[in-house]
């Protein structure tokens, strides 16, 4: 039975194992700046935590088997434990755990503590059951108010954002269903919600932030790849969150500038 | 003490109704507990079943329910969820082996509060009635979840279910809350005043010290959950505004103003944190009994055992900011919950190194309670070890709410602790019902059981770190997660053959309590209390005498004594701990 257990023990570990590092499934290509950061401190989280893994794994397995009562038994070390050894991994677990948090909140810091800087692209995603909405502020830079009393889902656009179109700044708000972003510059996002709370996840620029009614959360990112990304509602929102899906189109400045300008004629 | 027991002492019942029904006797009541939690774990399982069919062939129109469509994907998972945490999780270590155990391994003769120990079950059995009714109303059961996050759970607008589906949910885990509450008095006060002359805390098995600390956390978190779930009842039905802002759903302004939706998250997860240790605490106790026991060695540190349950009880309460890392919350906060969270994984590995440290140089005897033990330090280790990825918000901002998370939560709350169940019901069996269970059969389980929750709940993993997100129905709208279907594909398979697997725990297990052969007093040779008395033991545990206690619970293999382990009632032979 020893032998059963450390058999299966072992096998349950090389083959989880394998799987985590032979990358079969992995985290999908990173298209922002943030991504080398994040990808590094999860690949460390996993180097450490997967030495302890082994360890802990195998050991288990091995005692199992090495430990098991025979006949020829030697009698057992009879012992009510060891303070010395107890200081000591409580020390190394305590500088292993610590050191790798204050390690990640280096990049914590760098993603949330700063807002974005001046010459950041204004975006803002307001999600809704069961559909993302961009609005742009267009060439005034500012975005005009929205209203609650305006907002009508089943139009889209910017009557499904509750756009005051009387107001002057609403003139050249733009309100898409799919998010342009030019390569290369850094984002803010204004996220807002409706109704219940969404979660706006682009796996691919390292990105997610709930959104949630009554507040408005800004957040920024930085994509670095020319790319398509999907966006997948990542907070429980109704029997539609599976298909509360997205775009966001990272395209050069041009293309950006073009996209734009082509709305804008199209509002006009 | 021993007059606090008297006075606390009732005569045996006589009627079918005040002996088996209503009944005032712990043991009992710990068999009620049990089985409404084995009731409640098959229909839990059977959702999560009908879950994974439904994942793998999303159109698929099966026998009895039919096609599963997207909002009833979400209610089986809501109701899972809550069934699993509260009607089993909480219910069958805590209320059902610690009720049966807790009175008769510190020496007392029952509860401290018999009366109350019945209401706090028969409360227990009206929650579970109004969670299942919840599936029969109109709209059906909710979809929001087992966290319940408002707007969503709060307005009946915002999905199906939301109706009266959702009010006998939160009614539901009120009327538990209310009964955790008893529960947890009695354990506490059982504790601290029915304890056996020579039962000093510090001779206390780690069973009671772990149902102790779980009273404790059970006091302090049932209590929040409860107020919270009655402000959501009345944002639901007297048109309050705690958790729902100004909201337009469906194009439709609800009449909310100014509430936090933050609010309940905070409330919830105060509770929902400890929640977690409520249900792995008795796990952790249970394998350190057992580990010990079947290794015929002493426990490796227990007193850092002690300290280190006491140090997850405390710490548990404060970082439950961690499941609010992408909600909204300051991230400066984050940092601190961050860092709290890491703290909280030390203790948990001290409690692993000593559970080695305990095989370590023993002689090991390898019964069916003994297989779950080590299962569970395995499961412990997988689950914990994927605790310090999500700890930091850093890697959150990729693994939050995908099914990395599942897979973690499901290793260390879910089936380590199911596996502590699995360990005590092989191991107390035969005292709670006189009979042996079957080892070839246990044997047989528990090896299908590790091998198919590993292929359940590792997978889980991979495809968290691929960007897998969880509660969705299905992964068709999405191209990227088109592409993780194999995963669930394996994982499906795998839960239909460790689900089959579970028949043979429950042949087996009622095949035993009639059949199985007769158990002696002390079947595993063991040392605590329960093994000094009859099997099953008489209605007031001791059969009129009042057990004197002179040892540690955990004399095994004492140089010089005459057997391999040495009683707690036995002559003293070695200094207390």
């Amino acid at each position: 039975m020893g032998l059963a257990l450390l058999v299966v023990i072992w096998l349950i570990t090389f083959a989880s194992t394998y799987f985590f590092a032979a990358k079969t499934w992995w985290l999908p290509a990173g298209a922002s700046a943030a991504a080398g950061f994040i990808d590094g401190q999860f690949t460390l989280t996993l180097v450490l935590m997967g030495i302890v893994f082994l360890a802990a794994q195998l050991a288990l397995g091995y005692f199992a088997w090495k430990y098991r009562e025979r006949p020829s038994s030697p009698p057992v070390a009879y012992s009510h434990g060891n303070v010395k050894l107890e200081i000591v991994w409580t020390a190394l677990t305590t500088v292993l755990f610590i050191g790798l948090n204050l390690m990640g909140s280096k990049v914590w810091a760098s993603q949330r503590f700063d807002a974005a800087g001046p010459d950041a692209v204004q975006v803002e995603v307001t999600g809704m059951q069961f559909a993302w909405y961009f609005r742009y502020p267009g060439p005034d830079g500012k975005f005009a108010p929205t209203s609650v009393k305006l907002m009508d889902p089943s139009a889209g656009g910017e009557a499904a954002v509750g756009l005051d179109t009387s107001n002057p700044d609403a003139k050249d708000d733009i309100v898409t269903g799919t998010m342009y972003l030019p390569v290369d510059r850094e984002v803010d996002v204004s996220l807002r919600s409706v109704d219940v709370i969404h979660s706006f996840f682009v796996p691919n620029l390292r990105f997610k932030q709930d959104a949630v009614p009554g507040l408005n959360i800004h957040m920024h990112f930085h994509p670095t790849q020319i790319g398509e990304y999907e966006i997948a509602c990542a907070e429980l929102c109704g029997l539609g969150h599976y298909k509360m899906h997205g775009m966001v189109h990272v395209v050069s400045q041009d293309d950006y500038d073009k996209w734009l300008a082509a709305r804008e004629a199209e509002k006009q | 003490m021993a007059t606090s027991a008297t006075a606390h002492a009732h005569a045996a019942p006589q009627g079918f109704i005040r002996k088996y029904i209503f009944s005032l006797d712990h043991k009992v009541i710990g068999i009620q507990y049990f089985f409404l939690a084995l009731t409640a774990v098959w229909v839990g399982m059977a959702l999560s079943l009908l879950m994974r069919l439904h994942l793998y062939w999303p159109s698929a129109v099966l026998p009895i329910v039919g096609e599963i469509k997207p909002e009833q994907y979400l209610s089986l998972l809501t109701m899972h969820g809550t069934i699993m945490v509260f009607f089993v999780l909480t219910t069958a270590p805590q209320g059902g082996f610690g009720n049966y155990f807790l009175p008769i391994q510190i020496g007392a003769p029952d509860m401290a509060f018999p009366v109350l120990n019945m209401l706090s079950f028969w409360t227990t059995f009206v929650a579970f009635v109004t969670i299942i009714a919840a599936f029969f109303v109109s709209g059906g059961a909710p979809l929001h979840g087992w966290t319940g996050y408002p707007p969503l759970s709060a307005i009946q607008q915002a999905g199906p279910g939301e109706g009266l589906g959702a009010d006998l949910w939160i009614t539901s885990i009120a009327i538990f809350c209310l009964a955790s509450l008893m529960g947890a008095l009695n354990f506490l006060t059982t504790t601290l005043d029915m304890r056996a002359k020579g039962m000093t805390m510090m001779r206390m098995p780690l069973t009671v010290w772990s149902w102790f600390i779980t009273a404790i956390l059970g006091l302090l978190a049932f209590g929040v959950l409860l107020s919270a779930g009655i402000l959501l009842l009345m944002d639901r039905n007297l048109g309050t505004s705690f958790y729902v802002p100004l909201v337009v759903v469906n194009g439709q302004i609800m009449g909310h103003k100014g509430g936090s939706p933050l609010l309940w998250q905070h409330l919830f997860w105060f509770f929902g944190h400890p929640e977690v240790y409520i249900a792995i605490l008795p796990g952790m106790g249970v394998t350190s009994q057992i580990l010990s026991t079947f290794s015929r060695k002493p426990i490796f540190g227990y007193k850092a055992m002690v300290y280190a349950m006491l140090a997850i009880g405390f710490f548990g309460f404060m970082v439950w900011g961690h499941h609010m890392f992408m909600s909204g919350m300051s991230p400066y906060s984050a940092f601190a919950f961050s860092l709290l969270t890491m703290g909280i994984g030390v203790p948990s590995a001290i409690k692993t190194f000593n559970w080695l440290g305990t095989m370590y140089k023993a002689r090991i005897r390898f019964q069916t309670p003994m297989l779950y033990a080590i299962g569970f330090v395995s499961l412990f280790v997988s689950g914990g070890l994927s605790g310090p990825f999500l700890a930091q918000p850093v890697l959150d901002i990729q693994l939050h709410d995908t099914y990395f998370v599942v897979g973690h939560f499901h290793l260390i709350m879910g089936v380590a602790a199911i596996f502590g169940m699995f360990a005590a019901t092989y191991y107390w069996v035969p005292k709670m019902f006189g009979r042996m269970m079957n080892e070839t059969w246990g044997r047989i389980h528990f090896f299908i059981t590790l091998l198919g929750t590993y292929a359940i709940f590792m997978p889980m993993h991979y495809l968290g770190i691929a960007g897998g997100t969880r509660r969705y129905s299905q992964y068709t709208e999405v191209a990227y997660l088109q592409k993780l279907m194999p995963i669930h594909g394996f994982m499906t398979y795998a839960a239909i053959i460790t689900i089959a697997a579970q028949f043979i725990f429950v042949i087996n297990l009622f095949w035993s309590i009639f059949k199985g052969p007769k158990a002696s007093d002390n079947p595993w040779q063991a040392t605590t209390l329960e093994w000094t008395t009859a099997t099953p033991p008489p209605h007031d545990n001791f059969g009129g005498v009042t057990p004197v206690v002179h040892n540690g619970p955990y004399e095994y293999g004492v140089p010089g004594a005459a057997r391999d382990y040495v009683m707690q009632t036995d002559p003293a032979v070695a200094p207390a701990h």
